[in-house]
Formats: structure tokens, C-alpha cells, sequence
């Protein structure tokens, strides 16, 4: 029997009040961590599908809305662009390159994207088995679009209307026929249907006045014109930033958005929310250190008598208030380790029961280095919230003590 | 002087002292004169309340500073020693048995006999933890936790606690005062039992004059005020 063993034959000795304790801080870092990963991934996953592209073009509406439904695909679009502004932007000098997006349908949720193979290729995706489309309907899936609908090459669908997996109907014309599959990418591509921007002409009978489309204004009135939803535009020179977006802007019927900008502009109205809840979520952890504070006070005015006994048969002042610490440590410990467990399993039951936060690419598996931190911040709440009692054993008198307690 | 007969032929008393006063808030509560305890020697501090029992034990073991005078504990001037060298002494040399027994209520009697070898010796014995439990007969208790001991048993556990550091002296406070009859009589029997099976020699302080036929050396402590005449 160690001063560590006795440390956790008290905390089993009061064992109601130490398993709440627990529960309460574990409930402060488990908020906190859920907070982290939650904020760590949108924000990573947020970066990295828009690596690479500097601006989007697409119809004037707000530029929030352009970035979300052409980048992310969380948004509808604000509607179509003629094709001849892919044609114009290649030809300017500060564009390097040009990719453009039709969109406007999906298969059970998953979006259609009328492409080019260089928007997988944009993100590094690389085939898992078949090949790139090269006519109207072949159709190459992202690896989440494989896995949730268990698809193989020459499977045939029919895309339906809209971007929701609703009850719209199916175009009853012509269907996709799957002829590859994208390795897991990591961002927006694995979610998505590929094909050629012709496949969504198609589908839409460009012929027909068949503007029925909610989400798209009608814009061509009589004979639909061949349009695209939107263009993504790499810059091949820093003068692009300067010009492009301006003239766009100005000149054109068209809008430009910067992706940076918005997606700053979206996190920081998001990260108002995210800090107002931190700020609750360390009230919490301070509540959880302040709780076991006043466990450990009066858990110690019952032991006085007990301490001062251990004094007397020879423990030293120094390993008298190390077992005091230790106890609170191990409070701490088991709190914080609880609430990582905790943070990562809300994370996970999230994920499995809401889609668009696995959309998100929310993850309960990946540990961020700042849990770290947390865990270190819970345990130096225990510390200290054990010190100011562990001090008194330096105040104390043995003889003073052992005369007024039992 | 039957309990004289373990008297050793070591030279330096266990316990003495010179002429010893203490004053708590300027009034003396404690004035005596010099004493000594040898090895072997079981001894009786006999006095009424507040003639300073509690005040001489705590001299002895170190964890007060007379105002006059000194205390050699195995030929060591405890009074003179700095506090860490004090804790040591005490915990080399004097095993304790409190009035109120003290037995952590979080452990069984089994866990206070180890935490108290670990703190007086550094090492784990279960073989002489079980041999001291079953030798002041609470085998049958050894893995009970204090508050589900009578007090018979408690006092069994608190001695077997003073004894498992293998103590030269060991101190007990009032034993037998909540004690009827028989029990003090069994209680005594069983301290010196203990102690002149492991070696130990014993100094009881007590107001339980019913104890004093059992030892041959008795210091008897007068009240303060006449302590003060003298």
C-alpha cells in the first residue's frame, strides 16, 4: 500500500462523489473536443476543396451561394452562365486554367456534375478501376458515391432533377452508365457523379424549352442555349486577382467570387458561434475544477486527523501533499481521458445519423494535436484545484491536530 | 517486577529526560523532573486530565518543543534535531497507539498495516502483515474495513498498525480509559504481549489508575498547580 494506492482507496471510499466529479469534467472537455474537431475539420475540409481555384464565375447572386454550391455542392446554384464565358476566360493572359461545371441533378443525393476530366484530376483523384468518360453519359463516381450506393462499373442510372435526394422525378430518357471509379480523394470529388458537361445538355433536351428547373432562372428565353452552372479559374499570374474579378463583376452579366474571401467571411460568422459555445464549454471545465476543489477541501478537513496520523508515524510534509495531488490528478486524468472518448463518440454518432455532417467530412477517428492541450488544460485544472488543500499540510500542526480531531 | 525482568544491559537509556517544562499562551502545563526509560522496561505515565500526558507524548515523539529542558529518544536529542531528522527518528524508533485508534477508514486493516510499513520501513511484507494481524488475533478481520470493527477489534488493529515498523518504543494514549474491566485487563494483556514479542518496549500514558498494578514503573504526573509548587 503505496501513498498513490491510498490516494485511489480514497477516491473509491467516496465513490459516488468521484464518479460525478469525473462526469463533470468529463462533460467540459468532451464539449470542448467536439468544438475542436468539429471547427479543425470544416476548416480543413473547407481549405482544401478550394486548393487551387482562385476564383468562381458563375450567374450574379450572392457570392456565398457561388462558392457553396460550385465548390462545396452544399448550396443550389445561382444559376447558369453562357458556355461562350469558358471560350473568353481561356483566352485572358492571367488565367491558367478554366474548368466548368453543370450542374443541376443528382442520383439518391449524390450531384451530377456536367465536367471536364481535369476537375478530378484538379483534386489529384486517380481511378480505382475503369476509365475517364469520353462520351454523353458514361459516368465516373467519387469513392463515397461507390461505397454508399455499392455501384460497379456498367451500372446503369437515371439522374433525377434538382440537387436533394427528393422525390423529383426521373429524367426518363437516357441513363448514365458508371464506366469508373474514383480512389478516396479526401475532399468534394468523392461525393460526386462526373460526366460530361454534354450529358447534362442532353439529359435537359437543350432543344426544348425545358426550363423547369426551380433553382434555375429562366435566362434563355425561346431556344435553350448551351450554358454551364459555373467556372472555376486558376490564375497563372497574381495580376488575374486584380483584374479579373473587377471586369467581371462590372462588365459582364456574370459574378466572380473569390473563394478565400468568402470562405473567411463564412468562418468567421460560423466561429462567432463556435467561440460563444468554447466560452461555455471552459465555464464548464472551470465548474468541473471548481467542484473537485470543494470535494478535495472537505474530503480533506474529514482526513485532517488521518494526515496528521501519517505525519506522526513518519510520512514527510512533501509526500503527504504529493498524495494529495495525485488524487486530484487522477480525478483530472480519468476526466479527461473520459471526455476525449466522450468528444470522439458524439462526433461519431453525429456523423452516422446526420448525412451532411459526414458530407462535411466530419471524421471521429482523426485526433487533432490541440486534444492534446485540452486534456493537459483539464489536468492542470485538477492540479490546481488540489494544490490550495494540499497546502494546508505545510500550515498545519500535527500536535494542533491531532488533539482537535478524531 | 516481573515485566523488569527484560531489563538490557544497553547503556544508553530509550527514554530520558532532564527536568522538563512547557508553557502553552504563558501558563505551564507541563513541569517535571528528569526520568529515564530503559530497553525493556515497560513503563506507566500516570496522571489526571490536564497534567500534561498528552503534552510529554508529544515531547517524546518529537512534535513539540519544550519550553525548558530536553528529550533523548535511543540516545538522540530529539528537542535539538531540525523537523526532517525529527519525522525520521520518530519513524525509526516509535510506533504509536492513539486514544482514538486513527485507523484510515478508507482501508482495511490489512491496507493500514501495509501503508504503515511502507511509510516506517519502504518495503512490502505481506508474511509479517499477516503473521502481526493473526498474532493480535484478527485474522478473521484482516480484509475488514475499520468502521465494520467493534472496538476491540479496532484497538487490535491500531496496536498490530504501531507495531508492524518493528518500533523500540512503543507510546499509547489512554488504551484502556473507554475500556470496562475485563477489556482494559485484556487490552493490557495483549500491549504487553506484543511488545515483549517483538522487542518493543512500552510507555502508556493514562488517567486509568486501574492499570497501575500492571507496571513496575510508573512516572505519576501531578495536576498543573502542583506542579508549578514544586
Amino acid at each position: 500500500m503505496t501513498l498513490v494506492g491510498l490516494s485511489f482507496a480514497y477516491l473509491k471510499d467516496r465513490g459516488l462523489n468521484t464518479a460525478l466529479n469525473i462526469l463533470l469534467l468529463a462533460l467540459g472537455v468532451a464539449t470542448l473536443v467536439i468544438l475542436l474537431l468539429f471547427a479543425r475539420q470544416l476548416e480543413g475540409r473547407f481549405t482544401r476543396d478550394a486548393q487551387g481555384i482562385d476564383l468562381v464565375v458563375g450567374a450574379k447572386g450572392s457570392p456565398l451561394q457561388l462558392i457553396l454550391s460550385s465548390i462545396y455542392h452544399v448550396d443550389v446554384p445561382t444559376g447558369n452562365i453562357p458556355l461562350s464565358a469558358v471560350q473568353a476566360l481561356r483566352q485572358e493572359r492571367t488565367v491558367a486554367k478554366v474548368i466548368p461545371l453543370a450542374l443541376g441533378d443528382n442520383f439518391r443525393g449524390y450531384r451530377i456534375v456536367g465536367t471536364e476530366p481535369a476537375y478530378p484530376a484538379h483534386y489529384g483523384a486517380v481511378l480505382s478501376d475503369g476509365r475517364m468518360w469520353d462520351k454523353p453519359f458514361e459516368a465516373v463516381i467519387g469513392a463515397d458515391v461507390a461505397a454508399g450506393l455499392g455501384a460497379g462499373l456498367g451500372q446503369r442510372f437515371l439522374g433525377s432533377h434538382g440537387l436533394g435526394s427528393g422525390q423529383s422525378p426521373e429524367h426518363d430518357a437516357t441513363p448514365f452508365i458508371v464506366v469508373g471509379r474514383l480512389k478516396p480523394t479526401g475532399t468534394v470529388v468523392d461525393r460526386l457523379v462526373m460526366a460530361s458537361v454534354e450529358s447534362v445538355w442532353d439529359m435537359h433536351g437543350i432543344a426544348h424549352d425545358e426550363n423547369e428547373h426551380e433553382d434555375e432562372p429562366d435566362e434563355a428565353h425561346g431556344v435553350m442555349q448551351p450554358e454551364v452552372t459555373a467556372l472555376l479559374v486558376t490564375y497563372s499570374s497574381p495580376l488575374g486577382a486584380i483584374q479579373l474579378p473587377g471586369f467581371i463583376n462590372r462588365q459582364t452579366n456574370m459574378q466572380a467570387a473569390a473563394p478565400a474571401v468568402e470562405i473567411t467571411r463564412l468562418l468567421s460568422l460560423v466561429g462567432l458561434g463556435i467561440e460563444a459555445v468554447q466560452a461555455l464549454a471552459l465555464l464548464l471545465l472551470l465548474t468541473a475544477g471548481l467542484s473537485i476543489f470543494v470535494a478535495l477541501y472537505t474530503a480533506l478537513r474529514q482526513r485532517e486527523g488521518d494526515m496528521a496520523m501519517l505525519r506522526v508515524i513518519g510520512a514527510s510534509r512533501a509526500s503527504i501533499f504529493g498524495q494529495i495531488l495525485v488524487e486530484g490528478m487522477l480525478l483530472a486524468t480519468a476526466g479527461a481521458l473520459l471526455g476525449v472518448a466522450l468528444g470522439h463518440g458524439v462526433i461519431a454518432a453525429a456523423a452516422a445519423n446526420f448525412r451532411q455532417l459526414a458530407e462535411m467530412g466530419l471524421d471521429a477517428g482523426r485526433f487533432d494535436i490541440a486534444e492534446l492541450w485540452i486534456v493537459l488544460g483539464a489536468l492542470a485544472i485538477g492540479a490546481f484545484a488540489a494544490l490550495l488543500p494540499a497546502l494546508r499540510v505545510f500550515r498545519a500542526d500535527i500536535a494542533e491536530t491531532l488533539a482537535h480531531s478524531r | 517486577m516481573k515485566l523488569a525482568a527484560g531489563v538490557s544491559a544497553a547503556t544508553t537509556p530509550l527514554v530520558s529526560f532532564s527536568t522538563l517544562s512547557h508553557a502553552m499562551d504563558g501558563r505551564t502545563v507541563l513541569a517535571i523532573p528528569g526520568w529515564e526509560q530503559a530497553a525493556g522496561e515497560h513503563a506507566l505515565v500516570l496522571g489526571p486530565s490536564g497534567s500534561g500526558k498528552t503534552t510529554l507524548i508529544n515531547i517524546i515523539c518529537g512534535l513539540v518543543t519544550p519550553t525548558s529542558g530536553s528529550a533523548r529518544i535511543d540516545g538522540m536529542d530529539m528537542t535539538a534535531l531540525a523537523p526532517a531528522a525529527r519525522d525520521a527518528l520518530r519513524r525509526r524508533t516509535i510506533g504509536l497507539v492513539f486514544q482514538t485508534l486513527r485507523l484510515i477508514p478508507a482501508l482495511t486493516v490489512r491496507e493500514n498495516l501495509a501503508l504503515a510499513q511502507h511509510i516506517g520501513r519502504g518495503l512490502h511484507d505481506p508474511a509479517e502483515i499477516s503473521a502481526l494481524i493473526a498474532r493480535v488475533g484478527l485474522a478473521h478481520r484482516a480484509d475488514a474495513k475499520p468502521r465494520a470493527l467493534s472496538q476491540g477489534e479496532g484497538q487490535r488493529a491500531a496496536i498490530a498498525r504501531a507495531l508492524i515498523t518493528r518500533p523500540r518504543l512503543v507510546v499509547a494514549d489512554e488504551p484502556t480509559s473507554a475500556l470496562d474491566d475485563s477489556n482494559a485487563a485484556a487490552m493490557i494483556d495483549l500491549l504487553f504481549e506484543t511488545a515483549t514479542a517483538t522487542g518493543a518496549t512500552l510507555l502508556v500514558a493514562t488517567h486509568d489508575v486501574r492499570i497501575r498494578p500492571r507496571f513496575a514503573k510508573v512516572l505519576t504526573l501531578a495536576p498543573p498547580a502542583l506542579q508549578a509548587a514544586a
